[in-house]
């Protein structure tokens, strides 16, 4: 932080256009927060102090309103995360349907807990809560995709295939 | 009865079905022409004759909602899909947004007219990147074919559609919470009145429906609402798509009349349970309805009406069956530690009850349980949720319904298995 408490690197979107095209679909700036988030991380990979400084530049507000909705989104990262972020969904279905194993699974053969990510950067493990996929449980998100009805050989055979 | 054919999944299966040219190829958009030569408010009153009832939870009619936009306003009108599907045990709108995604669409578009609304926006969680990527290209196709943008299909009509992503927030399901996300900020739900149809999105009349209750809409306005008033129960009829999973052979979405018995669902359509387990107690309506044990499970109808008589609720139709086999303490942890995860925070009881259940079941699953625990659990849950009546739409401690979603299951769930909370009780403890 400099004297004026902004963040001295500050972050620049690399898609000038795409904010400008988010901005348009709005009645209102604010209302882009929650897609500028989106597109931020997935440019910078979180959500850091600088992205937020500048994301209340462009939307018109003070740091700590961006901040107070970043807080609450569970997808949305305030720290670096490994290459691939491992979800697995917990909930009654899911739990019912052997999800337990597959954590065990993750923390016995990487050696990491739920939050914590593998020395190489390679993993993420998180539990988390209802899918939307409960018909096929048990149900792994993996980055962006959904694995379904998931046996934990599968399972394994599906983790060597993220390096 | 006749025998039922499925109106909202018919198609879904078949090669294309997602696709513009395979919706077309089956009479899709002509309700949208239809509905463009008809006066907004005919429309309204279309779908309210139909009895349509919201296929998201609350189950409040869909033709009434509409009708609550006032007409001497000058502000913008929103329309907001509600594709933020989250309760545990529902996976249906997943299913329509991936397959059927056009029916959605055109049912959208026909509730953007009839409310007077140019800008409509889709709510999709954002865990569904798969089904994001699906619509975006739903919403190209119908741009490229005049279904979207000016003058659509000819007429004097201008829709846009804009695709919002959310972020990962149980509540922003709750429509108050969903608008307050739309608007960039943390997902808390308002207090009402006022109701978005009068104050909603930026302050202007907004109305939310959910994907399955958009997806109807266009069915209604080709055959008419007392066609749609033909299937099941008149209160609250129609085409609905069940969600079963859990202990259960063939999991999946069934759509079915609304009313059919949750026996036949279980044993006939979905299979059973497997290897011929007993049926143990059974979530009819999401984790947010209260619990049925199997002698109230295999007595009850699918409709709103019976299973508010049976003290628990339809909700989204997502059924969570549970075997013989199934630790009732355990279950009844894992419901309440969701819901202290998703709680949003805003109302005390809720914010702090909802930890105090999770680490009171805890503590009762690890072998150190106290004798007043149980009354405790009643307290709390009662502290939460109030006992109040949902058919009655009255809310109780907290600002939105999600107070009543947590009280409602773990209460049920202690009431009705209390024998095996007590069996996790230290036995020198354990009082009768």
């Amino acid at each position: 932080m400099n004297s004026n408490g902004k963040s001295m690197q500050g972050f620049t979107f690399v898609d000038p256009e795409r904010v400008e095209q988010i901005f348009s679909q709005y009645p209102d700036k604010k209302s882009a927060t929650l897609p500028l988030l989106h597109l931020a991380q997935s440019q910078h990979g979180y959500i850091s102090n600088s992205v937020i400084n500048t994301i209340a530049d462009l939307v018109d507000c003070h740091p700590a309103i961006v901040m107070d909705c970043v807080s609450f989104y569970t997808m949305l990262y305030t720290k670096p995360q490994g290459r691939h972020i491992i979800q697995v969904c917990q909930t009654l279905s899911c739990s019912l349907n052997g999800a337990d194993s597959l954590v065990d699974h993750v923390m016995d053969k990487y050696e990491i807990k739920p939050g914590e990510t593998t020395a190489d950067d390679r993993f993420t493990l998180m539990k988390v809560e209802c899918l939307g996929s409960c018909g096929t449980a048990p149900v792994v998100q993996i980055n962006k995709e959904y694995h379904e009805g998931l046996s934990t050989q599968n399972f394994d055979k599906l983790l060597e295939s993220f390096e | 009865m006749n025998t039922f054919k499925p109106v909202l999944t018919e198609h879904i299966g078949q090669p294309d079905c997602h696709t513009l040219s395979f919706y077309k190829s089956v009479g899709g958009y002509t309700a949208l022409e239809k509905i463009l030569k008809m006066k907004p408010e005919d429309v309204t009153q279309e779908v309210k004759d139909s009895n349509l009832r919201g296929r998201g939870g609350a189950g409040f009619s869909t033709g009434v909602k509409w009708g609550f936009i006032p007409k001497d306003s000058n502000k913008p009108k929103y329309l907001i899909n509600n594709a933020d599907e989250s309760e545990p045990g529902t996976f249906k709108d997943r299913l329509l947004m991936n397959k059927a995604p056009h029916q959605m669409l055109e049912g959208m578009i026909i509730a953007a007219y009839a409310i007077g609304c140019h800008t409509s926006f889709i709510y999709i969680r954002g865990e569904f990147y798969k089904e994001y990527k699906i619509l975006e290209k739903t919403i190209a196709e119908a741009y490229e074919n005049n279904i979207l943008g000016q003058n659509i299909l000819g007429s004097n009509y201008n829709l846009d559609i804009v695709i919002h992503r959310g972020a990962g927030a149980y509540i922003c399901g709750e429509e108050t919470g969903l608008i307050e996300s739309l608007e960039g900020k943390r997902g808390w739900p308002r207090i009402k009145p006022p109701f978005p149809a009068i104050e909603g999105y930026l302050q202007s009349p907004t109305i939310v429906n959910n994907v399955e209750t958009l997806s109807c809409i266009p069915h209604i306005i080709n055959r008419g609402s007392s066609w749609f008033k033909s299937i099941g129960p008149e209160k609250g009829p129609g085409p609905r798509l069940f969600c079963i999973s859990g202990c259960i052979n063939k999991p999946g979405v069934y759509e079915e009349p609304m009313g059919i018995s949750l026996k036949e669902l279980i044993y006939e359509k979905a299979g059973g349970i497997p290897d011929d387990k007993q049926l143990k107690a059974v979530f009819p309506g999401g984790s947010s309805s209260a619990i049925l044990t199997a002698e109230e499970a295999l007595d009850v109808k699918m409709d709103f009406e019976d299973l508010v008589e049976k003290k628990s609720m339809l909700g989204s139709a997502g059924v969570i069956v549970m075997d013989e086999t199934v630790d009732m303490v355990q279950a009844c942890l894992n419901i309440a530690r969701f819901y202290a995860h998703e709680s949003c925070g805003q109302c005390t009881p809720c914010r702090e009850g909802t930890v105090w259940l999770v680490k009171m079941l805890t503590r009762l699953v690890n072998g150190g349980g106290k004798p007043n625990d149980i009354d405790m659990l009643f307290e709390i849950t009662d502290n939460i949720g109030g006992l109040i009546d949902f058919s009655k739409g009255s809310y109780g401690k907290t600002i939105c319904p999600f107070g009543e979603a947590v009280a409602w299951p773990v209460r049920s769930l202690v009431e009705k298995f209390k024998a095996e909370f007590l069996e996790y009780l230290p036995e020198e403890k354990a009082v009768a």
